[in-house]
């Protein structure tokens, strides 16, 4: 079928090969054989009448001893297999076929009575499984024939839930559509569209919910609702060896373990399979391990010097353990912020840039790991300071905005608390002092109707307003930095505009330094004094932002350049793009990593990774064997690879 | 919950009663509540209709005279038509009035109030057993476990608590008896005559959904940490134990409670099947034994009471999740 879905056998049979789904499919190929063999084997021998040995413990001859007739009780837990497992699958049977019906009747019936039936689907949901079972044993009266109808229709409200959420998933999907498009009636539409591609999850589902039936049926029995005597099963041998227990515990909990063996059967073969199929369809990404590490050149030490530096990097590494070894995202990144001066970090993504932020804020967690020969704010060592000392100090003098204001807030509480609570803890102030600060600090970030504004959730807040309450959070204290990454990323052009103000206009009033991320290479040229350029986690370039017009040298940066359209930009010709895709930091070549996209990149560049060098003037580094001083002005030729 | 002043400011003068939120939250969830009650109140009338055959023949035995039958059937008000019946039913409901058991004779509210304090003892133990060992167990797994730390304790962690949420109530009742009763004689076997006895029961109840909910609280909190909101939280270098307890808590716990909600109205349920192991005098003992000895009124009662049981844990749960995340307020439609 065209419209059928890929995952298919391929994914059972590799359930079968993981060894949960291999071990959970042999007890369940077991439990099912037994179910078969075993009353055509031992029937005899399990309805045995031994009046000469009543109610014994184990023995030889009998291995769990025996019942108040002188039963043989392994035996009879054995045969009491069949009973137990086929009546819970007719009851699986029924909860599936019933919630199958009661599932697609809103796709099938009109719209009224397709509400309809879901709500009284939404209504039997809510009462437990058991609870509806009783309710149906009462209707269709005690017995083994009432309870397989009363745990069938117990379980069907789940399954028709499940139904109307899958069906749901597929009639959204294209091809539904497109056959609606093409007439197809709603029964066709369901039975040679919809079902088959949700038949493997309600396959899925219906092998866990034969185990919670199998519990159910032996719960019924055990209460005396569901098998009668003489015939019996699981739970009926337990109910009736229960009074005994003191004298013959084994009577009541073979059959018990019986029970628990097979439910779990059915439950993990059904997770094995489900979780199978689910990976199947998500597909693993695996980190190859890292090229010699050690080859890394030593970072440069050069540097421009700034007479009040804020912040000061040398040779930062952050290293993750990916599932084949360490991978180091970032590798040697070395530069300096001085007083008040706005830096800008800028690369595609998986450059590295918004882990070197989060490194520099000693916010990688681990198993992350953070490591420099130097790594100094306001002139304390923050990997040597202790803990305490840290904290202090970066609570009340390093601000943090982050890239989704919608996402970095905490949605169970109050702006204003949020803001306070940093101040409270950093700045000794009391609840009322600190909230004071706090709407005094909305009001600085222009938070209009700041103190009404305090009291509300994030949720309550536009985009552009929670931004800038997030800076606004950042000014709770004395910052000498503020870390921005991505910060107008989420929101929308007019509202990222404001936002870049803000930012700046604190900067030059409070003299605050900024560190800004971006893979925007013109929000950076606006706000900031210099430029970092990042590629595969290194620094390829730092130059002043006014030469980023004229003076870029780097391929790297003068791709990125060329990249932004501007009013100028020929719409009729496809946009520039970077040729090929970045460096997977666990598969780094050998030299230049820029060197696959680079058109003049030549062997040299292949094998040897530049390091990042003074070029030509003050304050301007390139990580380059070919940096192109030909002014740009004309446009600049993509490689052609 | 008690709508504060405050919240009330905060939300703005220009919000009338009918748009605020808690207002319309509290709307839409007492007319749910209503037509599950209503629908929970007919189901067990229609109940007794559905039955295959003359039920109060049933209940009485072929050896009853016709007569006998009969004049059941009248005092029952079973000869009157369907609609009369149902209004009856009602109007006899809100007057408290449950009917008779047709086994012993008693009201059937005097039944259900003589064993109900009985079941709901069990049940909110149970529960609070429940969370009160799960919800810290998960949270400090999580904290131990995050980013891959410690992989043997959450591989022992995880297959501990798989084993103790599959293994159903009642399996495990018999098994804590023959461990704790039989064996090791430390508890009576069953009963409710002292405190001892409590214990087997609350245990046999509570272990399965505690391992549930100790699993989903370490999921939870997991995946909690690795939030933006979170890492705003560790970027003002707040102590560990505000980020855990102030941050991450509240988040975490709103599925828990979810979720603890559905294995209380599971518990409810699970009490029909402990009770009847240990012999407990509540309600789970008298709707198997009014089952079987087809006493119908009794069963619409208990069914009624447990039903509107499982509606009450569920209107409590969602009015818990909407004081913790007021997003659940205005995010349901």
């Amino acid at each position: 079928m065209a419209t059928r879905t890929k995952s298919g056998r391929h994914g059972w049979a590799a359930v079968i090969r993981t060894p949960l789904g291999l071990s959970a499919g042999l007890l369940l190929l077991l439990v099912l054989l037994l179910a078969v063999f075993a009353p055509v084997l031992w029937s005899h021998q399990a309805s045995a009448i031994d009046t000469d040995h009543l109610l014994e413990g184990p023995s030889a001859s009998h291995w769990l001893g025996t019942d108040n007739l002188g039963r043989d009780i392994f035996y009879r837990v054995l045969v009491a297999t069949r009973q137990s497992i086929a009546l819970a699958l007719l009851a699986t049977a029924i909860a599936v076929v019933t919630g199958l019906l009661l599932g697609t009747a809103p796709a099938v019936l009109g719209r009224r009575a397709g509400r309809l039936v879901t709500a009284v689907v939404n209504v039997a949901v809510a009462f437990p499984g058991l609870l509806l079972a009783l309710f149906f044993a009462v209707i269709f009266g005690v017995g083994a024939k009432g309870a397989v109808l009363a745990i069938g229709f117990a379980g069907a409200p789940a399954f028709a839930r499940l139904t109307q959420t899958l069906v749901a998933g597929v009639a959204a999907r294209d091809f539904v559509a497109a056959a609606r498009i093409a007439g197809a009636g709603r029964i066709r539409l369901l039975v040679r569209h919809i079902l088959p591609n949700i038949s493997e999850p309600l396959v899925v589902n219906a092998t866990i919910g034969a185990g919670g039936a199998l519990l159910a049926f032996a719960g019924l029995s055990f209460l005396g609702l569901g098998v009668q005597p003489p015939a019996y099963d699981w739970g009926r041998l337990m109910g009736e060896s229960l009074n005994s227990i003191y004298v013959h515990p084994a009577a009541a909990l073979a059959p018990g373990v019986a029970v628990v063996i097979s439910g779990l059967a059915f439950n993990l073969f059904g997770e094995a399979v489900a979780k199978g199929l689910g990976v199947e369809s998500i597909g693993v990404t695996r980190y190859r391990r890292c090229s010699e590490d050690s080859a890394q050149p030593e970072a440069p030490t050069s540097q421009y010097v700034v007479e009040d530096v804020v912040l000061s990097v040398r040779d930062l590494r952050v290293t993750f353990l990916g599932p084949d070894g360490p991978i180091t995202p970032v590798r040697g990144v070395s530069f300096t912020i001085g007083h008040g001066e706005a830096v800008g970090v800028v690369g595609e993504s998986g450059s590295g840039k918004s882990l070197t932020a989060l490194a520099v804020a000693q916010l990688i967690e681990p198993p992350g790991q953070v490591s420099a020969e130097r790594l100094d704010y306001l002139r304390e060592p923050l990997l040597d300071t202790p803990d305490a000392d840290r904290r202090q100090l970066l609570g009340t003098s390093f601000a943090m905005v982050f890239q989704d204001p919608t996402t970095s807030f905490n949605p169970t509480k109050r702006i204003g608390a949020q803001l306070a609570e940093g101040a409270r803890e950093h700045q000794g102030l009391t609840r009322q002092q600190a909230t004071t600060r706090a709407i005094d600090r909305l009001r600085a970030v222009r938070v209009p109707a700041a103190e009404r504004r305090a009291g509300q959730y994030p949720h309550e807040f536009s985009g552009g307003m929670r931004q800038r309450a997030m800076i606004g959070m950042g000014l709770m204290g004395e910052p000498a930095l503020i870390v921005a990454d991505e910060p107008t990323t989420a929101l929308d052009v007019t509202v990222q505009r404001q936002v870049l103000r803000l930012l700046e206009s604190i900067r030059t009033e409070d003299g605050v330094a900024l560190l800004l991320i971006s893979h925007d290479i013109t929000v950076i040229g606006q706000v900031c004094d210099r430029v970092l350029v990042m590629y595969a986690g290194r620094i390829v370039e730092d130059l002043p932002a006014t030469a980023l017009a004229t003076g870029a040298r780097h391929p790297y940066t003068r791709a990125l350049l060329a990249a932004v359209p501007d009013l100028d930009t020929d719409l009729e010709q496809p946009l520039a793009v970077i040729p090929g895709r970045p460096v997977d930091p666990g598969r780094l070549p050998s030299g230049c990593a820029f060197a696959a996209r680079c058109e003049f990149a030549d062997d040299r560049c292949r094998t040897e990774d530049p390091e990042l060098e003074t070029q030509l003037d003050e304050g301007h580094r390139v990580a380059c064997w070919h940096p192109q001083v030909v002014e740009l002005g004309w446009p600049i030729r993509m490689g052609q690879r | 919950m008690t709508i504060s002043s405050s919240q009330l400011r905060t939300t703005g003068g220009m919000a009338t009663w009918s748009t605020h939120p808690w207002v319309r939250f509290g709307s839409r969830r007492l007319a749910r509540l209503v037509i599950s009650l209503l629908a929970l109140v007919t189901a067990s009338f229609l109940m007794i209709h559905l039955i295959p055959g003359d039920p109060v023949r049933s209940a009485l035995g072929p050896a009853a005279s016709q007569s006998l039958v009969e004049a059941r059937r009248e005092s029952l008000g079973l000869n009157d038509p369907l609609w009369v019946q149902y209004w009856h039913f009602l109007r006899s409901l809100v007057t408290g009035d449950l009917g008779t058991s047709i086994t012993t004779g008693l009201p059937v509210s005097d039944v259900i109030g003589d064993r109900l304090p009985a079941t709901v003892q069990l049940a909110v133990a149970a529960f609070v057993l429940a969370v009160l060992v799960s919800v810290p167990t998960g949270l400090v797994m999580g904290v131990l476990t995050r980013g891959g730390r410690r992989p043997r304790a959450e591989l022992s962690f995880t297959s501990v608590s798989v084993v103790l949420a599959a293994i159903p109530e009642f399996l495990l009742a018999v098994g804590l008896v023959y461990l704790f009763a039989v064996k090791l004689a430390w508890l009576p076997v069953a009963g409710r005559s002292t405190p001892a006895s409590y214990v087997l029961p609350v245990l046999a109840l509570a272990i399965g959904p505690a391992a549930v909910l100790a699993r989903i609280c370490r999921v939870e909190l997991l995946s909690v940490l690795q939030t933006d909101y979170l890492r705003t939280a560790r970027a003002k270098r707040l102590p560990a134990a505000t980020i855990y307890l102030r941050h991450a808590l509240p988040n975490a716990v709103t599925a828990t409670i979810t979720l603890g909600g559905l294995l209380l109205g599971g518990m409810v349920a699970g009490t029909v099947l402990v009770e009847n192991v240990f012999g407990w005098p509540g309600l789970g003992s008298t709707i198997v034994s009014s089952i079987l000895s087809k006493d119908y009124p009794l069963v619409q009662g208990v069914v009624l009471v447990y039903g509107i049981g499982v509606l009450l844990v569920n209107l409590v749960v969602d009015v818990a999740l909407a004081l913790l995340d007021p997003r659940s307020t205005i995010r349901e439609s």
